[in-house]
Parts: structure tokens; C-alpha cells; sequence
């Protein structure tokens, strides 16, 4: 057993009769690297330690957490938890995860940590994000500096024990770096940036990032204004994969069980076009988001949320599975935000099934259409439980299938549910993505944009 | 929360590698808090977390380790990896003096939130459903969350310093969906103050809840906002937002430094209308933003940006201050001791003027009134920001008529700013979390009712 999990069963083994207790004991090691101007600017090295506490007692919840996994303070922890339940109203659904939730799956075999990642030395990893910013100024003439070149990872190990016989323990390594050009002077500056991720150093192309970086900004140079009209729009990968986020969200138990999703009562009817299909598979080794188990301890498997335009399934957590009723069960998606909250419930791996049509086809299939290379103000600008959707955007006009003048200070509007609908082409260059998602090239029939 | 004699030494410890700078930045933090939704309380959260992070400053280079061991063995294990980090030269350990500075705080905290009840504060979450509720039948659902925190600091740096804050913030928020034939939509209200339970005696959580309800009543009958180019009115606190992102962050030294600023290199200039005089004050009793003393240990201050449109200054936090040969102005805040410190706003706001906003509504002929807004986004390096309107209505023939959709504003920070043509008399301030490269902080924004002769309309109408 994991240190990790005989701390979290500890727990767990003192709570008294007629109580049921969960424990999340969480480890991370990380260390981040910036550097600006040829020059380390932070190294920070740091090893976070915390556990979080649920207990129920007749039918109330009641959560603590404590970023410590001295013995004094996780007992104390167990208290308070205990002490907050009795100020939760009664809810007849809420409870802990349990082996028959497990509803007959088998956690998927998924290798998830590399030993490697923690006796890489400091030194190297500093050595790559110097390397990265310099190849962002190299890439291209027309670079004038790096805002930011940086390098990231994080070993961290999780335990989850409750006292229902559920006690699993996950690991993971994750290693990033990312760098964020500008092109320009003054006010025509042009910014773009680039990233490269995997589970350690080894994985990390910080050539790709630097050239992605570079270049994401000086096609930009000279962006103007365009007047308002509506017309085509296509989506860069990064800016679909946020798109598939919003609506893996208004998917969540959590929202459709609450009455705060534009989803809402809408099983089974077409809510994309004919040949959308959306799925959350967790399972898959190369998504970022992979895991074997969720954050209650039950193992991950596919969820089929859109199937051929209809909606499918929803995610669901052991409490908003026994909400919703009618029979649903967790669907092994529990998220958790580190220990410091309770389990929610979200997508780990949301993906749409490609199409047979390469990034330069899509481009080429309609006459002009507008290129958004990324967006501004999701979180400001979009509302899933109307729909509204509404950002700011940069990019570049598509003619004749290729790259046209660069756009910038416009916004590009419609309503999520429209967007569904209007997909014409999801491409065939399925990336996986950090944030949950996999990103491709996708055309959008018609969006509203504001400019000029 | 630490020993005078161990900070002491665990400064010398860190500069044993050499180095220009050190410093124990400790918190021990607890947090509490609830939600309603669907008329239940779901769970009372609390938390508490103790640690320090230790940096040290060599040349432009800052080497960053933390804890949650504040024995002197664990900060000395910290102080060792953040002196090996900032990759010195040997230079022995080095003896550091402290020097106890009294902290003077802008206001009182009266009611410690830890003394209240955890019933109590249940039940102001049950009179906000019931209010919510109460308004119109179509509030199908209602959500409202309650979090208090109380986090006291302790900063000790090589140059002797030794200070203290106890900072206490409590916020309160309601969410409504309201159902009607146009389909769902939200209504959020969100008030927040560096008070304790106290909070409540100037909030009154019944009115939160009207609010948050009658906005989300008022966008059921929105028509799609409109396309394009129009002059826009704020309202009275809803638009202090549009200069924390048009101008506020690009004027954080951090990113003016690395020349990612489109503000760099012009103070003394007419950046913007004589209309405008932004303020960024860490000090304003009682707001969400405010602190006594910064998370570096300087003294928060009131700072004026711009000047009557001339730009004036930019803010500092401590490293990019002292390689200037200045002063911070107070400016330098981290989410918790895991983060470094990094240049951000507090409290930013513009100046109240002449104008009286019935007026400039009058005098707009056709636009857009903003209520209420959800929020933006800036890239500094190229000026351009976005800022999403959560309640707004049309005003046409001078009058406001009816309400529109939430959309997107887009604009460039210098372009706005010199088109802002009418400053009303009035003032108010909103409360939001701001987020900088990983990390948040707790900011508030405000200003008088106001124009802003052209912006972009992100929405979907001709």
C-alpha cells in the first residue's frame, strides 16, 4: 500500500458508526522554470502535500481539507469535516462511491508516470526553456522578442479511500513548456505562442513550440479590422478544443441535474448536425486528461455524449447519477481541483469523431471564410445555459484555400446550439490537448462577426 | 508565527550561495464557506493551509522553494533549495538584522468570521433562495455561495524588514437561471469586502438576490445585441472593468519591462482623454482589492495612473522596483506562499466628473447601456481587450429601451482610452478575481457612469 493510501484509509477507519467518510490524499512534486532575455528570471522547486475530507451523516455532507499531511492535522481535518456536516441540509442523493458503482468495468491499464521525469536535474530543465526562447528568435527575423519561455512538470500521486471498501491509488507525470512571441513594434506588435506537452522532458519538441510560436505571430503582422458581415468560420484546433470544453460543461450531471444547462430535457433529440459525434473517453493513453480511475475512485471508461447528432449521455458523478434517477449510474467522472474542494464532475478526455478531411481541404472547401487562430473572453463571453456565445477573435481570411489578409479587434458571435449545428467538416487532425479536450480543424457554416 | 532568531537565520542561510535579496514570506490561512443550490445547503467547506515560500534574488535571476514546514529545519531545507535555484557563487552565510515595522491598517475588521456561527451563515444563504424565489415564478433556479477567509502574513526580507497583516475578506454571491419561451438565462450578483460578518450589515443578501433575479428575468426578453461600431455608456461601477483590461495590466512594470506593454516608454504623454484620472489604491477602506501592506511587505498606497490623460506612472512590485532604483508602490501580490510575487492592480478606478448621467444617456442618441458586466481579457503587447456584458439594454433616441443578449466588447486599450468624451458625477465599484499568468487575486474596479464614443458590439443583429 502507498503511504498516500494508508493515510487516506486511516482516516477513513475513524469515522463512527453510521457515518460515511472519504479521504483524498494528494502529492505533487513540480518545478517551473521561466526565463526572460537569455536569463533564468524563476526556478521554483516545490513539493505540495494536502488531504481533503467528506463525511456524511444521515444524509448531510460536510467538507475539510488541510494543506498538510502531519498526523495531528489530518485528525483534526476528520473533525471539522465532521463538524460541517451537521450545518448541510439532508439530500437523499448524496453519498459515496461504492464497488458496485464500478457497474462490471475494469480500470483500463494506463501508464501514466515516468521515473525519468523526477532524476532529470534542475539544470536541464532550464537548459530547455533557454534553448526554446532562443529558437523563438531565431524562427524568424520578424520576431522582436519572447514575453514569456517557460518549462513546467509535476509528479503527483493521489489516494483515494472511503468507507465503503473503495481505496485506489494514481499517479502521473505531466512535463510542458511554452513560449509566447511577439512580432511587430508598438502598437502593430502581433503576439502568438506555442506549447509543447507530454508525460516527461523526453516528450517535449520545444523546436515545434518555438516555430508554432513564431509563426502564430508573424502571419499576423499588418491584422486589421474587417467590416461586420457573417460568413464561414474556421476553427484552429487550440480554439476548438475551448468550444468542446464549454459544451463537455453544459454535459456535466451537475449542470443538466440542476436545471443550468442549455441541454436540459433534450435526450435524444438532434442537437448537432448528422455527423457529430461527441465522446469522453479517459481510457485513450495518448489524452492528457487520461486516467484509470475518477476523483471518487471508480474507474474511468468511454461516455458516449452525442452520437450522430443526438444527444447521448451525460457525465455523471455518484451523486448526480442518483439525482438524475431513472436508473443512471456514474459514468466514472468525478473531477476534483486539487484536495481543497469536493468531487464535481467534468470531461477528461472530450473529443469529436474525426472526419476524412486534412486541415488544407477544409480550407480549400468553401470560397472565403474566416480563420480563427484564437480567441478572448470565453469566460466573460459565453453562457452555456443560454448559449450565448460571443468572443474576441484573431486570424486570418481563408480565399481559394489559402491563408488571406489577417484579422484582428473583431468579435465572432452565434449561440452554442446554432454552432452545433452548423458544423460542416470536423477534420481529420484529431491533437490532443492540455485542458480536457482534443483539438481539430472544424468549419463552421455561418457565425456573426463584428468589426468594422 | 515564526521566531525573530529563525527568520533571521533562515535569511542568512539563503543568501549563503550569494545573492542580492532574500526573503520568508509565511501565511497561515483558513477559509470557509457554502453553497445553496436547488434550496439545500450542499456542504460547508473549510480549510486551512501554513507554509512559507522562500526566494532569493541574484541579478536578474530569482530562485523560488516552499513549505509547509515552518520548523526552522523545514525553512532551511527551503531556503537551501531556493539559494540553489538562484545558482550562486559560494559566499558564506550572511548575517541578517530585523527590524519589526508596525503595520497600520486602512480599516477595522469588527466581527472575526471564525466567531459566527456556521448556522448563521447558512441561513443568509436561505434568505437569499427565498428572496431570489419570491421575485417572479419563471426563477427556476437559484444558487448562492458564502466564503469567508482569514490569512495572516508574515514577511521578513535581508534588508532587515519584519512586518506582519491579518487580512480578512468575505464574499457573497447568487446565481439565478430564470425559463421562458425564449429558453434559459442567468442573472449573477456577486458583492465582496475586506470585512468580516460585518459584510452584511452594508449587504443585504435579500437585495443580492433581487438583483441577480431580475437580471436573469430581464435577458428572457433580450433581443440579439447588435453587430459593430457604437458609442457605449457604463454604467456606475459596471465599466471599471474595461480600463483594468483597456489600460490596467499594461501598465504592471512586469510586462512594460519586457517590452510587452503598448504603454512602455510613455509616461508623461496624453495617453488618453482629459476626462480620464485613474487611480489604482490599495488603501480604499473596506474594498475587495485592499490590503494594509503588500505581499512583499510594502505598504499599500494610492497611486495615480494617469493624470487628467497624461500618463503618470506604471506599478511596481519590489524586484522590478529596485532594479529601476525606485520605490515599489505597494503593487506586489501572490495568490498564496506557493506563488512568487508579481506585479498586480488593487482596487482601480476613474475619477468621478462633471457630467450627470441622465444626461449622457440623453445626449447619445443611439448606443448601448452596459448594467452589468461578466469580466474581460487583454493582450498587453498589442492593446487589444474584450470585456463580456452581462446585463445591457439599447438606448435610442437618448432614451434606454430594450434589453439585449450578453455579448462580447472589443477594443484597443490606447484607441479607447482617447475616446472615452463624458465622465458622469456618480461612482461605484464591483468585486472580481483577476488572473495573471496561473495566478488569481482578489481586485475590485470602479468608476462613474461613462461614454466611450465607439466600441465593437460583439453580438448577432445586422
Amino acid at each position: 500500500m502507498s503511504d498516500l493510501l494508508e493515510i487516506a484509509q486511516r482516516v477513513v477507519d475513524a469515522a463512527a458508526p453510521g457515518e460515511q467518510v472519504e479521504a483524498y490524499v494528494l502529492r505533487t512534486r513540480e518545478t517551473d522554470v521561466s526565463v526572460f532575455g537569455g536569463e533564468v528570471e524563476s526556478l521554483s522547486v516545490a513539493e505540495i502535500e494536502g488531504v481533503g475530507v467528506r463525511l456524511i451523516v444521515d444524509g448531510r455532507q460536510g467538507y475539510a481539507w488541510a494543506g498538510s499531511l502531519d498526523p495531528d492535522v489530518v485528525a483534526e481535518t476528520l473533525a471539522e469535516a465532521r463538524d460541517n456536516a451537521g450545518f448541510g441540509s439532508p439530500d437523499e442523493h448524496t453519498g459515496l462511491a461504492s464497488p458496485d458503482d464500478f457497474g462490471g468495468v475494469a480500470a483500463p491499464a494506463l501508464d501514466l508516470w515516468r521515473d525519468e521525469l523526477l532524476a532529470v536535474p534542475a539544470s536541464e530543465k532550464v537548459d530547455l526553456a533557454l534553448a526554446l526562447e532562443a529558437a523563438v528568435l531565431r524562427a524568424d527575423a520578424r520576431v522582436r522578442g519572447v514575453e514569456s519561455a517557460s518549462y513546467g512538470d509535476a509528479a503527483s500521486e493521489a489516494a483515494i479511500a472511503n468507507s465503503l471498501g473503495i481505496a485506489v491509488s494514481t499517479r502521473r507525470t505531466t512535463a510542458s513548456c511554452s513560449a509566447f512571441a511577439m512580432a511587430g513594434e508598438g502598437t502593430a506588435t502581433q503576439t502568438g505562442s506555442g506549447f509543447s506537452a507530454g508525460r516527461s522532458v523526453t516528450d517535449l519538441d520545444p523546436d515545434a513550440a518555438a516555430r508554432d510560436a513564431a509563426e502564430r505571430a508573424v502571419r499576423l503582422l499588418g491584422a486589421q479590422q474587417v467590416p461586420s458581415q457573417r460568413l464561414p468560420v474556421i476553427f484552429d484546433p487550440l480554439v476548438t478544443r475551448s468550444l468542446l470544453a464549454l459544451v463537455g460543461g453544459a454535459l456535466s450531471g451537475e449542470a443538466i441535474t440542476r436545471g443550468r444547462s442549455m441541454f436540459v430535457g433534450r435526450d435524444g433529440e438532434e442537437v448537432a448536425g448528422p455527423g457529430i459525434t461527441l465522446v469522453d473517453d479517459p481510457t485513450l493513453p495518448l489524452a492528457f486528461g487520461a486516467a484509470t480511475h475518477d476523483s471518487e475512485g471508480i474507474p474511468t471508461r468511454p461516455v458516449d455524449l452525442i452520437t450522430g447528432g443526438r444527444l447521448s449521455g451525460h457525465l455523471h458523478n455518484v451523486t448526480t447519477a442518483r439525482r438524475a434517477g431513472g436508473g443512471a449510474r456514474s459514468t466514472g467522472s468525478a473531477v476534483r481541483g486539487g484536495f481543497k474542494s469536493p468531487p464535481s464532475v467534468g470531461a477528461r478526455a472530450l473529443h469529436l469523431l474525426p472526419g476524412d478531411r486534412s486541415p488544407e481541404q477544409i480550407l480549400a472547401s468553401v470560397p472565403e471564410a474566416f480563420y480563427v487562430q484564437s480567441v478572448s473572453g470565453l469566460h466573460s463571453g459565453t453562457n452555456s445555459v443560454s448559449g450565448d456565445f460571443s468572443v474576441g477573435a484573431v486570424g486570418l481570411m481563408v480565399r481559394d484555400g489559402a491563408f488571406a489578409e489577417p484579422v484582428r479587434e473583431v468579435t465572432i458571435a452565434s449561440t452554442l446550439q446554432r454552432m452545433l449545428h452548423d458544423i460542416v467538416h470536423v477534420g481529420a487532425d484529431l491533437t490532443w490537448l492540455p485542458g480536457g479536450a482534443a483539438g481539430m480543424t472544424l468549419l463552421v457554416s455561418e457565425m456573426s462577426l463584428a468589426g468594422r | 508565527m515564526i521566531e525573530e532568531a529563525v527568520l533571521a537565520r533562515t535569511l542568512g542561510s539563503a543568501l549563503r550561495h550569494g545573492g542580492d535579496f532574500a526573503e520568508v514570506f509565511a501565511e497561515d490561512r483558513r477559509t470557509a464557506g457554502a453553497r445553496l443550490d436547488d434550496g439545500k445547503v450542499e456542504e460547508f467547506v473549510s480549510g486551512r493551509e501554513r507554509g512559507a515560500g522562500i526566494r532569493v534574488v541574484r541579478g536578474d535571476t530569482t530562485g523560488f522553494a516552499h513549505t509547509a514546514d515552518l520548523t526552522e529545519a523545514g525553512l532551511l531545507a527551503a531556503a537551501e533549495a531556493a539559494a540553489a535555484a538562484a545558482r550562486g557563487a559560494e559566499g558564506g552565510v550572511r548575517e541578517v538584522a530585523l527590524q519589526r515595522r508596525e503595520t497600520r491598517r486602512p480599516h477595522e475588521v469588527a466581527v472575526l468570521p471564525e466567531t459566527v456561527e456556521k448556522a448563521r451563515k447558512a441561513a443568509v444563504l436561505e434568505r437569499a433562495d427565498h428572496a431570489a424565489r419570491a421575485v417572479d415564478g419563471s426563477v427556476r433556479q437559484v444558487s448562492a455561495s458564502y466564503a469567508d477567509s482569514r490569512r495572516r502574513v508574515l514577511i521578513a526580507n535581508s534588508d532587515g524588514l519584519l512586518v506582519e497583516d491579518d487580512r480578512v475578506r468575505t464574499r457573497f454571491a447568487v446565481n439565478c437561471v430564470a425559463v421562458g419561451d425564449t429558453g434559459m438565462q442567468t442573472g449573477t450578483e456577486a458583492p465582496g469586502r475586506t470585512l468580516g460578518f460585518e459584510i452584511f450589515d452594508e449587504i443585504d443578501p435579500e437585495e443580492v438576490a433581487r438583483v441577480a433575479a431580475n437580471r436573469a428575468l430581464t435577458m428572457l426578453r433580450a433581443r440579439p445585441a447588435p453587430s459593430g461600431k457604437l458609442p457605449v455608456v457604463l454604467k456606475r461601477g459596471a465599466g471599471g472593468v474595461l480600463f483594468h483590461e483597456a489600460c490596467g495590466h499594461g501598465l504592471e512594470a512586469d510586462l512594460v519591462d519586457k517590452d510587452a506593454s503598448v504603454f512602455r516608454g510613455r509616461v508623461g504623454e496624453q495617453v488618453a482623454s482629459p476626462l480620464v484620472t485613474l487611480i489604482d489604491d490599495g488603501t480604499y477602506a473596506r474594498e475587495w482589492g485592499t490590503y494594509a501592506i503588500d505581499d512583499e511587505g510594502a505598504a499599500a498606497q494610492r497611486n495615480v495612473l494617469i493624470d487628467h490623460g497624461v500618463l503618470t506612472d506604471y506599478m511596481w512590485d519590489l524586484v522590478r522596483a529596485r532594479k529601476h532604483g525606485r520605490a515599489s508602490t505597494g503593487n506586489g501580490r501572490r495568490e498564496t506562499y506557493q506563488h512568487l510575487p508579481m506585479v498586480r492592480m488593487t482596487n482601480t478606478f476613474l475619477l468621478a466628473g462633471d457630467d450627470d448621467p441622465d444626461d449622457i444617456i440623453r445626449d447619445t442618441g443611439t448606443g448601448l447601456y452596459c448594467v452589468a458586466l461578466g469580466g474581460g481579457q487583454v493582450d498587453t503587447a498589442t492593446g487589444d481587450f474584450v470585456f463580456g456584458i452581462t446585463e445591457a439594454y439599447m438606448i435610442e433616441d437618448g432614451e434606454i429601451t430594450e434589453p439585449v443578449r450578453a455579448a462580447q466588447l472589443i477594443g484597443n486599450g490606447p484607441d479607447t482610452l482617447r475616446l472615452v468624451d463624458a465622465v458622469g458625477n456618480d461612482f461605484d465599484t464591483w468585486a472580481g478575481t483577476c488572473g495573471k499568468s496561473g495566478q488569481g487575486v482578489p481586485v475590485s474596479s470602479g468608476q462613474p457612469t461613462l461614454r466611450v464614443a465607439e466600441l465593437t458590439v460583439g453580438g448577432t443583429a445586422g
